[in-house]
């Protein structure tokens, strides 16, 4: 594709949205779908036909809305106007109504502002408003102009300095600035250099990821492809979960429209730089997701981490250098290059710019796909975003970064949300979740399902993850079930300590987090549960019981 | 063939305050040892790629609040590292007490007893009781080999046995099955080892097992065993020369 | 035509084998391409094999205990065969704190079968998993493919019946 292409084909695509007074975006993403979004979406489409309104009115299929709770969810734009719970009858009505007669049918909207009010969508800028298997959409909405203007009027040193200057940090939960990253591989000798866009999502309860990968692929294809000129890669990599189907089969299409329009291959843009990228599927192993177990699991091989130094950036997928971004980390990249590094660095709080993606699931009343900037407090996501706990039930704790993320307390909820202060409190940004409990949750109960859920992700390489976590889970089952002592108590502390700090990669690192966050500040219910064998949440000291385990 | 008489870097440390002389690229371990310091160790072996697993060979590094496995971390200009805090021999200690109470090991009724490396590790740290639960796993003896017998109930997973096989005999007969807790050590597909084609009954991992997972049957442990791995690998390449 | 190694590890060639190893020579053999040609032998075969392993392990030139490792090591993999029916009950994060566990021990009770494994009579399999990604609508079950949102032990029990009652007739 030429320069001038691509600006054509923009305006084309442009012109053609504006003919339509109205547009019908069904959110057919993995959220919805179950719940029948297909025969909504052939409804819509039956139903402009049947009111002769065909020349008007765009019915598109699209990504997540970010409104999980009520699907399958329906955005009808000008307006923005949100329908829930739209059935295929329901879709007629709504055709009837508000396309043909010009009225809202205001008893079937989503009528509560309060979500959105304090998000900003960056990253999923595009979500729920274009058609993701179109690239066209993609290409309307201002798409692969930040690739056309890197390739073309940037050196890759001037696109590293902006992305470094933009502040924005690691998405995958280590929170190590990406323009650095960037630079290190760029700098280390060694070719083929390889980008690895990371999709392996596997922390139970999130899933921002996917989301934006069935969303908005091309967000994620062009951000690679900028990471790719910078560091002088030609080859990439998108490591995908194979239990998100939809995510693969959307990823698969894009990747394919790209490359027919020459937006990868050979001499993009016609410049000197060519790239191409392979879509490799995961296959059920939580522990990929870190950075040296991906190399493996792309190598073909048991998905085990390695000890780093050597880093990724020196020494990666077959020995050479290699970046590997989360998926989120590279939608942001198109954005940074098109409005500027000062402008993203403006978005946020002072050491922890832009925004973030999180699920927010679990107790709360306004479950979803959210984005907000970085440093709002868990207060307001958790109150004001996600309307609070459910009716009659008392806010217990919220869990932030996934299973091993820690749990903090109601006194803690005006925390920030940035890297350091989470760290700080015995949490992790990790990839994006957050699970809000109330006072139906044991945090003794719960501390141990995620015990257990890090006891079978181990890969069992290092002893502290693999023997150390076991025993953990051994106690804290003992616990619900009316066994141990307090000194057990002090036995638990000293054998998290040497899981955290002598396990090899991450995930040993950070499993003991929900152990030693509600031991701190939940320390009442252990004692409660030793002494008196009593659970307040009424979960323990049943029969039964026990996720999975041999 | 130039690469090879390309003279290393050579850098300068310091390991319990003694300072010492290193190659670029060598590992703490390797360093630790030519000068006679002794850090314990347990998965790492000698003339085969390191692991980095059983976290026994942990030391400190001045500037860093992290534990390192010196068997593989490079050694670096003007390092100064420590081997043997209080700290490091809590975190071995620990480590050696989860190994025995992931199976079964009763030193007792175990061939490798007086010849195995966790009993002398477990005497060397202090280990006299076990802090946590002792899991009493129930994996089946395989004794189908004529030569050699393999009981993964006393298995500590140090992958030593995988290593030798894939990188110096060759052939990749043995692996790792499953993962976390439920790993286990298999030849070929799961088969028993007698049955295992690929494999050319060439002893060595028996001869590298710490423990007494793997061994020659009918002859005492302690001289089936190899500490010399250098040699024995040697004597290997000679007799491929002279065969 | 199939590879003559085929025959010898007991595999028929018919088209699932075809398919198979057109997937290997897209790869060109490659050994890193494993874990694909793993996922395309499944999803022709419906599970892993012995014999489909020693087949793969002998074209892609891997040894077959590597092979074995990694197609145990990742959960998806599965090398024995799965029920006629199949539900899978998600217990990620959302799913266990609405409840999933609850769903599980119904199934579990009720067709005598427990998580992970599959009744006697191979009519049914109850798999768990850790996340499907529809945590709004937890907890979710699925049966033979269908996402059931927002799911009690009641409505998966009863679908669990009706297509076992549908297989009868």
């Amino acid at each position: 594709m030429k320069p001038d292409e691509l600006r054509s084909l923009a305006q084309k695509e442009a012109e053609a949205r504006k003919s339509y007074r109205y547009r019908i975006n069904v959110c057919c993403s993995s959220g919805c779908m179950p719940f029948g979004a297909l025969k909504v979406l052939s409804a819509f489409k039956d139903a402009v036909k049947e009111f002769g309104v065909e020349g008007e009115c765009y019915v598109a299929r699209t990504g997540c809305i970010g409104t999980c709770s009520i699907a399958p969810a329906v955005l009808i734009e000008p307006g923005d106007y949100l329908y829930q719970n739209v059935t295929p009858d329901r879709a007629k009505e709504i055709v009837k109504e508000h396309i043909v007669n010009g009225r809202p049918v205001k008893s079937m909207l989503y009528g509560n502002e309060a979500y959105f009010k304090k998000q900003l969508r960056i990253v999923l800028r595009n979500a729920g408003k274009i058609d993701p298997l179109r690239i066209e959409d993609y290409i309307a909405v201002g798409g692969y102009y930040a690739l056309l203007k890197a390739l073309t009027r940037m050196t890759p040193e001037g696109v590293i300095e902006e992305v470094a200057l933009s502040g924005l940090k690691g998405r995958g939960g280590a929170g190590f600035l990406t323009g650095l990253k960037w630079r290190y591989v760029a700098r280390a000798t060694g070719s083929p250099k390889y980008v690895i866009a990371n999709l392996d999502e596997g922390d139970p309860g999130v899933f921002a990821n996917r989301t934006l990968a069935e969303a908005d692929p091309h967000a994620i294809i062009e951000g690679m492809a900028i990471a790719a000129y910078a560091v002088g890669a030609s080859k990439g990599y998108i490591y995908v979960r194979s239990e998100y189907p939809l995510a693969v089969e959307t990823l698969k299409k894009a990747i394919e429209a790209a490359r027919s329009m020459g937006l990868l291959g050979e001499k993009i843009f016609e410049t000197a730089f060519s790239f191409d990228i392979e879509l490799r599927l995961g296959a059920g192993a939580f522990v990929a997701g870190e950075e040296t177990a991906i190399l493996a699991s792309i190598e073909g091989r048991r998905a085990m981490p390695r000890p780093r130094p050597p880093y990724p950036a020196q020494s990666g997928l077959w020995g050479k250098p290699t970046l590997i971004n989360n998926v989120e980390t590279l939608a942001n990249i198109p954005v940074i290059l098109l409005k500027g590094s000062e402008w993203f660095a403006s978005i946020g709080a002072k050491n922890c710019t832009g925004t973030k993606c999180f699920s927010l699931t679990g107790k709360v009343n306004n479950p979803g796909l959210i984005e907000v900037p970085m440093g709002i407090t868990l207060r307001e996501v958790v109150f004001e975003i996600g309307g609070g706990v459910p009716p009659g039930r008392r806010f217990k704790a919220v869990q932030v970064g996934g299973p091993s993320g820690g749990f903090l307390p109601e006194q803690l909820l005006d925390l920030p949300i940035d890297y350091e202060s989470l760290t700080k409190a015995g949490a992790i940004m990790g990839s994006g979740g957050i699970v809000v409990l109330d006072d139906t949750s044991c945090m003794v109960d719960t501390a141990k399902f995620f015990t257990e859920f890090c006891v079978d992700e181990s890969c069992g390489k290092c002893v502290p993850c693999r023997v150390g976590l076991y025993k953990l889970y051994k106690i804290l089952d003992g616990f619900t079930r009316g066994e141990g002592s307090l000194e057990d108590l002090q036995k638990v502390e000293e054998l998290c300590e040497f899981i955290k700090e002598a396990s090899l990669c991450g995930l040993g690192q950070t499993a003991p987090n929900p152990t030693l966050t509600t031991l701190r500040y939940f320390r009442d219910e252990y004692v409660a549960h030793i002494l008196e064998k009593k659970c307040s949440a009424g979960k323990c000291f049943k029969n039964g019981g026990g996720v999975g385990g041999e | 063939m130039a690469e090879v008489w390309e003279a290393s870097k050579m850098i300068e440390l310091t390991i319990d305050g003694k300072k010492v002389t290193a190659k670029e690229g060598d590992t703490i371990l390797k360093v630790a040892r030519e000068n006679n310091i002794y850090i314990p160790a347990l998965c790492y072996l000698e003339g085969v790629s390191s692991f980095g697993g059983c976290r026994v060979c942990l030391v400190e590094i001045k500037g860093s609040p992290r534990v390192f496995a010196s068997c593989v971390t490079p050694v670096a200009e003007g390092m100064e590292i420590i081997t043997n805090s209080e700290r490091l021999k809590r975190y071995r200690k620990w480590a050696v007490e989860l190994l025995l109470s992931e199976r079964p090991h009763v030193c007792s009724v175990c061939v490798a007893n007086g010849s195995c490396e966790l009993q002398q590790l477990a005497t060397d740290l202090g280990v006299d009781h076990l802090r946590v639960e002792r899991e009493w796993t129930n994996y089946e003896l395989d004794l189908t080999h004529e030569r050699f017998a393999y009981d993964p109930n006393r298995c500590i997973l140090c992958t030593r046995c995988i290593r030798i096989c894939d990188e110096i005999e060759g052939v990749h007969t043995i692996d790792l099955m499953l993962r976390g807790k439920n790993s286990k050590v298999i030849f070929d597909l799961n088969d028993k080892w007698g049955f295992a084609e690929s494999c050319t009954s060439c002893g060595k991992c028996s001869a590298v097992c710490p423990v007494g997972a793997l061994y020659v049957k009918g002859k005492p442990h302690s001289e089936s065993k190899r500490k010399e791995l250098a040699s024995f690998v040697t004597s290997r390449r000679s007799e491929k020369t002279i065969g | 035509m199939p590879d003559a190694g085929a025959q010898q590890a007991g595999l028929k060639a018919d088209r699932r084998l075809m398919l198979l190893e057109a997937a290997i020579r897209k790869y060109q053999y490659r050994k890193d391409a494993l874990l694909e040609v793993l996922h395309t032998a499944q999803e022709l075969y419906g599970y892993l094999d012995r014999d489909l392993l020693i087949h793969i392990s002998k074209l892609l030139r891997l040894p077959p205990s590597h092979v074995y490792g990694v197609a145990t090591f990742y959960n998806l993999f599965k090398l024995k065969k799965p029920g006629t029916h199949v539900v899978t009950v998600c217990m990620g994060t959302a799913c266990y704190v609405k409840g999933a566990e609850d769903l599980v021990l119904a199934v579990e009770r009720e067709f005598n079968v427990k998580r992970g494994g599959t009744t006697a009579d191979g009519k049914l399999s109850l798999f768990v998993t850790r996340c499907i990604g529809a945590c709004a609508m937890a907890p979710n079950a699925i049966v033979d493919g269908e996402t059931i949102g927002k799911a009690t032990p009641e409505v998966v029990l009863k679908k669990i019946r009706a297509i076992m009652e549908a297989e009868k007739d």
